[in-house]
């Protein structure tokens, strides 16, 4: 295709936010004063001036067509001066000076399809990857499974009724495009059958050296099979990471019979009271059930349930788990504990429990 | 679509509850598109099979750029040939994800005139997800989006579209202007983002402070997070108002406090500031009563990443406080060593906190010129194996003796 490179345009960035600011936050931007919830999904901003901004908080499916990104721009429009806003976990924002138009606004937001909440001591929209939709790596769908779970769970969306806040995010395999490691449940796609290689094409498409060497536990060597040029695997080494599979598409790993889902949990990023940690393993593995996943959201349900009942005010699932330590984790939830929660890889030996504080 | 009758009942499943549903999503966009219906039906034999079947990847892009456009196309181009090319483009995000209908409304008829209509907003790092290009339609939309003042985000071995939380546009507990820094610095490395030439991709994430809800500490592999150092800012009144309205100030702010730092009688609240850690429980509680103090600025953390290749990592402290002042170039300088070092040693597909995991902290530090500090660590070091680089020798001494 011929390119005209006459008026082409290149490395401009991204358009500079200021002009995207609606006036109460550009006359007020650094002055802001306190914030209340006032109810589930209404903020209010109180500037240092005395000037207020309402904030209305709606869950958005990640995935949107042009034409209800058109009908959010109507309700901007009608509502909002024409501006609005996303937060980092896929919510919109509606800002308003006008305290009478919230209802208003929460009103379209319902006949569009879209609940208000995710605030304070709630489950806000969950972060998630692409899944059967638009990647090739992932071991389980995104989208499907997060529809399913904020249906099971959307009483604790619309309603501030946890302990504390509870982040729920997805990844379709252990590259991590959302990074979920961090989360109060993380529900991650994992592989457990080793590559196929496909030994016809793979010196074809890929680059022998690199492809052992992305191995972390070195399980993949150069190997002649059938007088061609390519690699072999020791199965007994592979943890199904995947990564050699990103440096050589001759290497695939989906496999409908053995890709499914895990559960972790107890992870956060805020550093408020507890250092930010990282998620646990809770559900080693949950085979695929399209459309709507059960045991995947029944296990999320029970967690959440036994979680709000036996948590004290403000503990987040890390938190609580630290309280009461794992072993009291595993008995209230019922979830089997089992081999693959011990952990193996580097450094295993400091995840071991190395004292006698137990609890009988 | 005439040409195929769209047949999806297990998707369907997925239009019922109350939460929004990304299968309405596609059949509104199918309704004018036949990529739409095209990405339904492979979506539901993916629902049916319990497999994907898009291909990897493939080097597509727009000229002069490496990154920010992912190549998909799907493993039966035949059955499903609207969506035979189905790449992604990644476009950069204005700060804090604040839109005019207006910019909004122009992306949308963009992607109208040259994609699938479908969109994510936003991706995981920050852009908008353009869903669904045709190769040819690539270097078009690119060219119409930079006409309308919007640019290609990054993918690959480059610097990943910075991100940031909004910071002071509508929060009063940012220490710094995350939006101005994010958007900075952005502007400052377009070659690094549009060009990978790392040996893997390096992200830039500004939280304005330590509630983080960029996850800057744990995907960034240099993270920003907003703090600062003198005493955090009380409304006397405000605290009794909080306690006549219920609020259990001793269970609930100073039983929880990390520090026990905080003191409260049922009239005053006293915080030992020197002892504060500054984690946000307090303020967080009480946000018309708290606020973080007036000398702001940035803790400064470096390598985390998702698991692959060498495990999980959080970001650790590489510079406790910095006042994140335009033109940040101390900041940027020290960025720009990280990557000499990084870019001359490190391995392939290796992010820099593996790196430091194999280097060590200690020689990372020295090569990048930072003095080691306290603050860095956990606690010191456990084991008694110290790389020491010198040693005397008995000459040594007897030189020394005769310099006398």
């Amino acid at each position: 295709m011929a390119i005209d490179l006459k008026d082409r345009i290149t490395d401009i960035g991204p358009p500079h936010y200021e002009q995207f600011l609606p006036p109460v936050i550009k006359e007020n931007y650094g002055k802001w004063k306190y914030h209340e919830i006032l109810k589930p999904g209404v903020l209010m901003h109180v500037s240092e001036t005395g000037d207020k901004v309402y904030t209305i908080r709606a869950g958005g499916s990640r995935l949107m067509s042009i034409k209800k990104i058109r009908m959010i721009c109507d309700l901007a429009d009608k509502y909002c001066g024409g501006h609005l806003r996303f937060t980092s976990r896929h919510n919109i924002e509606f800002m308003t000076t006008d305290e009478s138009k919230i209802d208003e606004i929460i009103e379209a937001l319902a006949e569009l399809g879209h609940p208000v909440g995710g605030m304070g001591k709630s489950i806000t929209s969950i972060v998630h990857t692409q899944g059967w939709i638009h990647c090739h790596s992932a071991a389980t769908d995104a989208s499907g499974i997060v529809k399913a779970v904020m249906d099971a769970i959307f009483e604790h969306y619309a309603n501030m009724d946890l302990p504390a806040k509870c982040r729920i995010a997805l990844a379709c395999c252990l590259n991590m495009c959302g990074a979920v490691h961090c989360s109060d449940i993380a529900i991650l796609g994992v592989h457990r059958r080793p590559p196929i290689i496909d030994h016809k094409n793979l010196r074809k498409v890929c680059e022998i050296p690199n492809v052992s060497a992305s191995c972390p536990t070195a399980a993949i060597r150069p190997a002649t099979v059938e007088g061609v040029a390519s690699v072999e695997i020791i199965e007994e080494m592979c943890m199904f990471c995947a990564n050699c599979y990103t440096v050589c598409p001759a290497l695939p790993l989906n496999n409908a019979l053995n890709d499914g889902v895990s559960l972790w949990v107890g992870g956060k990023v805020s550093n408020a009271r507890q250092e930010p940690m990282f998620s646990k393993l809770a559900v080693p593995y949950i085979e695929n059930e399209p459309p709507r996943w059960p045991t995947v959201v029944n296990s999320i349900v029970n967690i959440i349930d036994v979680w709000r009942k036996d948590a004290r005010n403000y503990e987040r699932i890390g938190e609580w788990i630290n309280r009461i330590g794992w072993p009291n984790f595993f008995k209230k939830t019922g979830i089997p504990f089992q081999k693959e929660h011990i952990d193996d890889f580097k450094h295993a030996g400091l995840t071991y429990k190395r004292s006698a504080h137990l609890t009988y | 679509m005439a040409e195929k009758t769209s047949e999806t009942p297990l998707l369907d499943e997925l239009e019922k509850g109350p939460w929004p549903s990304f299968v309405k999503e596609i059949k509104m966009a199918a309704e004018t598109n036949p990529m739409g219906s095209d990405l339904l039906n492979l979506l539901e034999r993916s629902y049916r099979e319990k497999i994907c079947h898009w291909k990897h990847g493939g080097i597509v892009g727009v000229l002069g750029y490496g990154g920010g456009v992912i190549g998909r196309y799907n493993d039966l181009p035949e059955e499903y040939p609207h969506i035979a090319h189905f790449h992604t483009m990644r476009i950069n995000q204005p700060a804090g994800w604040y839109y005019s209908t207006k910019a909004l409304r122009t992306v949308c008829d963009i992607w109208e005139r040259h994609g699938s209509g479908i969109t994510n907003m936003h991706g995981s790092t920050g852009d908008i997800i353009l869903l669904g290009c045709h190769t040819d339609a690539l270097e078009p939309t690119f060219q119409e989006l930079a006409k309308n003042g919007f640019d290609i985000g990054g993918s690959g071995s480059d610097v990943r579209t910075p991100s940031c939380c909004l910071g002071q546009s509508r929060c009063e507990w940012s220490c710094y202007d995350t939006m101005a820094a994010c958007y900075d610095f952005t502007m400052t490395y377009q070659d690094e983002i549009h060009r990978p030439a790392f040996p893997y991709k390096w992200k830039f994430k500004f939280s304005g402070c330590p509630n983080d809800c960029v996850a800057a500490i744990a995907r960034a592999d240099i993270s920003f997070i907003g703090t600062w150092r003198d005493d955090i800012r009380m409304d006397k009144d405000a605290v009794l108002e909080y306690a006549d309205r219920g609020l259990d100030i001793q269970k609930d702010v100073v039983e929880l406090c990390p520090a026990k730092c905080i003191a409260w009688d049922g009239k005053e609240l006293c915080i030992d500031n020197r002892a504060c850690v500054h984690c946000m429980h307090c303020i967080n509680v009480m946000p018309k009563a708290l606020r973080p103090g007036t000398d702001t600025g940035a803790c400064i953390l470096i390598g985390s990443k998702a698991p692959i290749i060498e495990g999980a990592f959080l970001s650790s402290v590489i510079i406790p406080f910095f006042k994140m002042e335009p033109p940040y170039q101390e900041l940027k300088d020290l960025v720009e060593e990280m990557w000499d070092l990084w870019c001359e040693e490190g391995k392939n597909r290796e992010r820099i906190g593996e790196f430091i995991q194999r280097v060590g902290m200690g020689n990372f530090l020295e090569a990048v010129g930072v003095e080691p500090v306290a603050e860095m660590v956990a606690h010191p070091r456990e084991n008694p194996y110290i790389f020491y680089e010198e040693y005397f020798e008995e000459e040594d001494e007897e030189e020394e003796e005769a310099d006398e």
